[in-house]
């Protein structure tokens, strides 16, 4: 197979390319550009934004012996990242930007460029195990190193995208990763993993997010009230700041009568006002998401399996079911869309709008779609008040 | 050791990025390598090292009509751009402090419009020149520009021809129109020399910087050609050995394979320049003939007083230009998009946006720059593969959103 190999400069990819080039494809690397100004995202070297990391991941092309070359996605990746996550926010949404990258660049973009210019797959360094099942569709599976497993941000995967895909690390851990790293005489054996947000070049989300939304929505400041008496506790100056479950910098000088932390509850995006509560208050148990991608086959009947509601978030058992489309008929942007519900069998805490909801079988992954409402439906059994 | 320094079987179109060495460079230098001597040392074997530098300096100045006392060595066209630009502007000013403008064109190399930026940063007016479609300078600007004030015109730099689209520029009518109030003009003829007749002397032009490995010479060494009268503030500080405006050991066996590269690319110009604009003339026609919607850029005349013989700068519509190099690239044939950053990221040309360009024909152009070892084969190569590879890129340019002006299946028919 002619395999083009996603290098982002780090030890993952570069290993995902040996390895590729290794079972006898004919590889090339490239390295995405995603800042049209390499400094402006991102310094130091820890991302996959900066001259550096393109150094990095040429010096690997050169060990493995592939072709190498610097792909400039910049326009996509500011278009269908970068103001996707900003608008998001602006909403009261908590985006998952890693997520919409798999879905809009790297397994979109880049893979129907490749296909037009005569590749057969894209080869990256995530985490996750893809096998053919019995029907011969690709089934995705989680990876074998759990801590390091990247099924969640590649569940909005559909099987054609699977079909031209490769992860030759799924079946290894880490440590074997970089051990054979410095076996091939990577220079990128030991490089620090990268963890934040690619485009976020010091890791203050908030800082970043005041700074490119300030003009956008100003007037997105607001009160900060009680879930109970709605008693105003506070302002804001965004509420793009705030995240639901949210309980660090909240910034109320009182404590509750309670004594207990308070926690964001919701954010309401019009208004700007947040409402914060007791930790309880956040538990919910009914999910409903839209925009679902299926990896293979659309479930027609309720789905007993589990589902992950964050990166690196806990399991939880969950029964879903697609519902068909609630405004079929009608012309607004929803209608043909199938909306998800998930009830999740024990309670859970902290969903916020706009992350996504993955939802496996066992270790596969069957699909994914984007949360838009969580509430309680069962009653609270253990409230202390 | 004779056969040319090109990757094994390549195609190697991309001789205006680097050209191979002459066979006779290689030995000339290689054999002053082996001798120990600093030029600057007193005793015999630095006597020897200096004779050679000496020698190829009268080598370089004989070949372009300079005197020998006027070719400052560098470590290349970068260093010397910069030494010109800077250099010439610092003292200039110095002079007289109403000279702050320096005036150039939008098509210029980066190492003079970076160093103009810096030098923007510095104080300077800098004004940069509109070009024509053809990227060539219109020189009415020029001669408005200097006319609403000459007294404040410390300098006027302008490229003798271009290095993307190969335009030559009216340096005669540059060089006469400045000259007429005093001013000074340098020109970085890097793509020239060897290409097209060079006269120092003869073109009245106060600097001129020139650089090995664009003529057959090793990389890293190069040269100001400067006029004894022109005042030059130093980049580099330090022994003073190169006329006391540039410091830094004298590099004795890159300067000889500079000098043998300079000699022989001169005398054999006029036969090399009929030889490769004959290649490329062919090369055009045939990419033509494959692709009937590729369109040349720079100028359509493509004399030698008008382009440079070996430059075939093409636009390829609804191709990305690094889609095409990549394909081009996996069947052996080299070529360029045109400059690149540090980081490898295709920038749009901004010599083509200064034609007028818009961003995605400037993202949709290769350069072929053919040389001393292109042959017919080479262009054979390319009429075969560049059907198929465009047809490639142009799905890939669909299926990544490219080609906002749709292409027209009855032209490409």
């Amino acid at each position: 197979m002619r395999v083009l190999a996603a290098m982002s400069g780090g030890v993952d990819s570069a290993v995902a390319a040996a390895r590729a080039a290794e079972m006898g494809h004919d590889v090339t690397g490239i390295h995405l550009a995603l800042s049209r100004n390499p400094k402006s995202y991102r310094t130091g070297a820890r991302g996959c934004c900066t001259i550096e990391d393109a150094n990095d991941a040429r010096r690997a092309a050169d060990v493995i012996g592939i072709p190498f070359y610097v792909w400039d996605m910049s326009d996509r990746f500011h278009e269908d990242v970068v103001e996707d996550f900003l608008t998001e926010y602006a909403e009261g949404r908590t985006p998952n930007p890693c997520l919409r990258c798999n879905e809009k660049i790297k397994f979109a973009a880049v893979l129907e460029r490749a296909m037009a210019l005569g590749f057969d797959a894209v080869a990256t360094g995530h985490y996750a195990q893809l096998v053919t099942g019995a029907d011969g569709l690709i089934e995705m599976h989680r990876a074998v190193d759990m801590a390091k497993d990247q099924s969640y941000v590649l569940g909005v995967l559909t099987q054609e995208q699977l079909a031209h895909s490769l992860f030759p690390l799924g079946d290894s851990r880490k440590d074997d990763v970089r051990a054979e790293a410095e076996r091939r005489g990577l220079s990128v054996a030991k490089k620090p993993d990268s963890h934040d947000i690619c485009f976020i070049s010091d890791g203050d989300t908030g800082g970043w997010l005041h700074e490119k939304l300030g003009e956008r929505v100003p007037l997105s400041s607001g009160e900060i009230r009680d879930h109970a008496t709605g008693e105003v506790l506070g302002t804001h100056e965004g509420s793009y700041r705030f995240t639901i479950g949210q309980r660090k910098g909240l910034r109320i000088g009182r404590p509750a009568p309670d004594g207990h932390p308070r926690y964001v509850l919701d954010i309401e995006p019009v208004s700007g006002t947040v409402t914060v509560g007791p930790r309880d208050e956040l538990t919910v148990d009914h999910i409903t998401a839209f925009r679902p991608r299926w990896c293979g086959t659309v479930p027609t009947e309720p789905l007993h399996g589990t589902v992950q509601l964050r990166a690196h978030g806990e399991e939880h058992r969950a029964t879903v079911t697609v519902s068909a489309p609630p405004t079929a008929g009608k012309e607004d942007s929803a209608a043909g869309e199938d909306e998800v519900v998930i009830e999740l069998h024990e309670p859970a805490q902290g969903i916020a709008p706009g992350q996504a909801a993955v939802l496996y079988d066992g270790t596969r992954v069957v699909g994914s779609a984007t949360i838009t409402r969580a509430v309680r439906r069962e009653p609270r059994m253990n409230r202390r008040r | 050791m004779t056969q040319p320094r090109t990757a094994p079987g390549a195609v190697y179109l991309d001789h205006a990025a680097s050209t191979p060495m002459y066979p006779e460079a290689v030995a000339a230098m290689t054999e002053q390598l082996a001798r120990p001597g600093n030029p600057s040392s007193l005793h015999a074997s630095g006597r020897a090292a200096r004779r050679v530098v000496e020698e190829s300096r009268e080598t370089i100045a004989r070949a372009i009509n300079a005197r020998p006392g006027e070719v400052v060595f560098t470590s290349g066209g970068t260093e010397a751009d910069n030494l010109a630009v800077k250099g010439i502007y610092w003292s200039r000013r110095q002079a007289d402090p109403r000279r702050t403008r320096v005036l150039s064109t939008t098509v210029e190399h980066h190492a003079v419009l970076d160093s103009l930026h810096w030098l923007e940063d510095q104080g300077a007016d800098v004004e940069l020149l509109p070009v024509n479609r053809c990227g060539r300078l219109e020189i009415e600007a020029l001669r408005e520009s200097i006319e609403r004030d000459p007294d404040s015109v410390a300098l006027v730099s302008v490229m003798w021809a271009n290095n993307e689209v190969g335009t030559v520029q009216p340096i005669a009518d540059v060089v006469e129109i400045a000259h007429a109030h005093g001013i000074p003009v340098h020109t970085d003829a890097v793509q020239a020399i060897g290409q097209v007749r060079v006269d120092f002397a003869a073109s009245g032009v106060d600097a001129l910087t020139l650089t090995a490995h664009k003529l057959g010479g090793p990389v890293g060494v190069g040269a100001l050609v400067v006029r004894r009268e022109i005042e030059l503030t130093p980049l580099l500080h330090g022994g003073g050995q190169e006329r006391d405006v540039r410091s830094g050991t004298i590099d004795a066996p890159a300067i000889r394979g500079f000098a043998v590269a300079v000699e022989l690319s001169v005398a054999r110009q006029p036969e090399h320049a009929a030889r490769v604009a004959a290649l490329r003339d062919d090369l055009l026609r045939r990419v033509s003939e494959q692709v009937p919607d590729a369109v040349l850029n720079g100028d359509e005349n493509c004399s030698l007083t008008n382009r440079l013989p070996g430059n075939a700068h093409i636009q390829f519509p609804g191709c990305e230009g690094d889609s095409l190099l990549m394909l081009l690239d996996a069947r052996g044939i080299e070529c360029s998009t045109g400059s690149a950053c540090s980081a490898g990221v295709p920038q749009p040309s901004h010599v083509l946006l200064a034609m007028g360009a818009d961003d995605v024909a400037a993202r949709s152009a290769l350069r072929f720059s053919l040389g001393h070892t292109s042959t017919q084969a080479d262009v054979d190569a390319l009429a075969e593969a560049i059907a198929p590879v465009v047809e490639r890129a142009r799905a890939a340019g669909i299926a990544s959103g490219l080609g906002t002006t749709p292409v027209s299946a009855a032209k490409a028919g």
